[in-house]
């Protein structure tokens, strides 16, 4: 069973958790032998972005020793041979141009979202 | 001399599920930076962010045992801006809605969490100079 996750809302508890939690349970489910790709959309297409750096946060005498690193987690699931998909026109909005992005991830048109959903068994938008 | 400012949050969101915690978080640290007197009123899930229970836990994605991955814990954080507002001549009185933590049995929390009503809420705003809802989506 081919499923596709689809991450339309980003950085939900990324501090707390030092990761995208469906990102990671991606990861988790693809080296259970799932069969998963995954399409970024709306904010969370920033995830394909070089340079995000969450590092020095603090409260209080708190201090955190690993934050996310979410560019690497998606580089990761190439690796794994997972396919990311960025809707281009939500890059776009945000100036996303091209530059500065981590390598792998295929852009995808808006209109050609529907296309894509025939190639799996299952949708899952989380 | 000016008098301390008090102010008052609301937070409605459980930990580990979206963005508003750290937020909210960060805004209770400046203010305890800042010596201010705090209240917290947590509403629904948030009344887990106290919860004594939490533990860290290993991250084999990360390849992390449970010590490197240094997981954060809400509970830790909480504990850690208490200490900071006292050091700071502040103080945060935070309070659980009772009502929610027996819904939730999350009636362990860490020092310095107290059981509370909706009744400490309108108590809690009459005497601060400002209060800010953080609600759930």
């Amino acid at each position: 069973m081919k499923v596709l996750q689809i991450i339309s809302t980003a950085y939900r508890a990324t501090i707390e958790e030092q990761d995208d939690t469906i990102v990671w349970l991606t990861h988790a489910m693809t080296g259970a032998g799932g069969d998963f790709d995954v399409l970024l959309t709306g904010n969370a297409v920033n995830y394909i972005a070089e340079r995000q750096d969450a590092a020095g946060l603090s409260f209080g005498g708190w201090r955190q020793t690993q934050p996310p690193r979410i560019g690497r987690d998606i580089a990761g699931l190439i690796e794994k041979n997972v396919k990311v998909y960025v809707v281009d026109d939500d890059a776009h909005d945000i100036g996303l141009t091209g530059i500065g992005e981590i390598s792998g991830p295929s852009r995808i048109a808006r209109a050609e979202i529907a296309g894509l959903f025939e190639s799996y068994d299952q949708i899952w938008r989380w | 001399m000016a008098k301390k400012p008090m102010l008052t949050f609301v937070l409605m969101d459980a930990p580990f599920e979206s963005a508003r915690t750290t937020t909210a978080m960060r805004l209770l640290d400046i203010a305890a930076r800042r010596g201010y007197d705090i209240n917290v009123f947590a509403y629904e899930g948030a009344v887990y962010l106290p919860f004594a229970r939490q533990t860290q836990h290993p991250n084999a994605v990360h390849g992390h045992d449970t010590e490197e991955e240094n997981h954060p814990l809400p509970k830790d954080w909480v504990g850690a801006l208490i200490a900071e507002a006292e050091s700071r001549g502040g103080s945060i009185d935070w309070a659980n809605c009772g009502l929610c933590v027996d819904e939730r049995g999350a009636e362990e929390c860490v020092s310095g969490v107290r059981r509370g009503t909706p009744a400490d809420l309108v108590d809690f705003a009459k005497r601060s100079d400002n209060t800010l809802v953080i609600p759930t989506s």
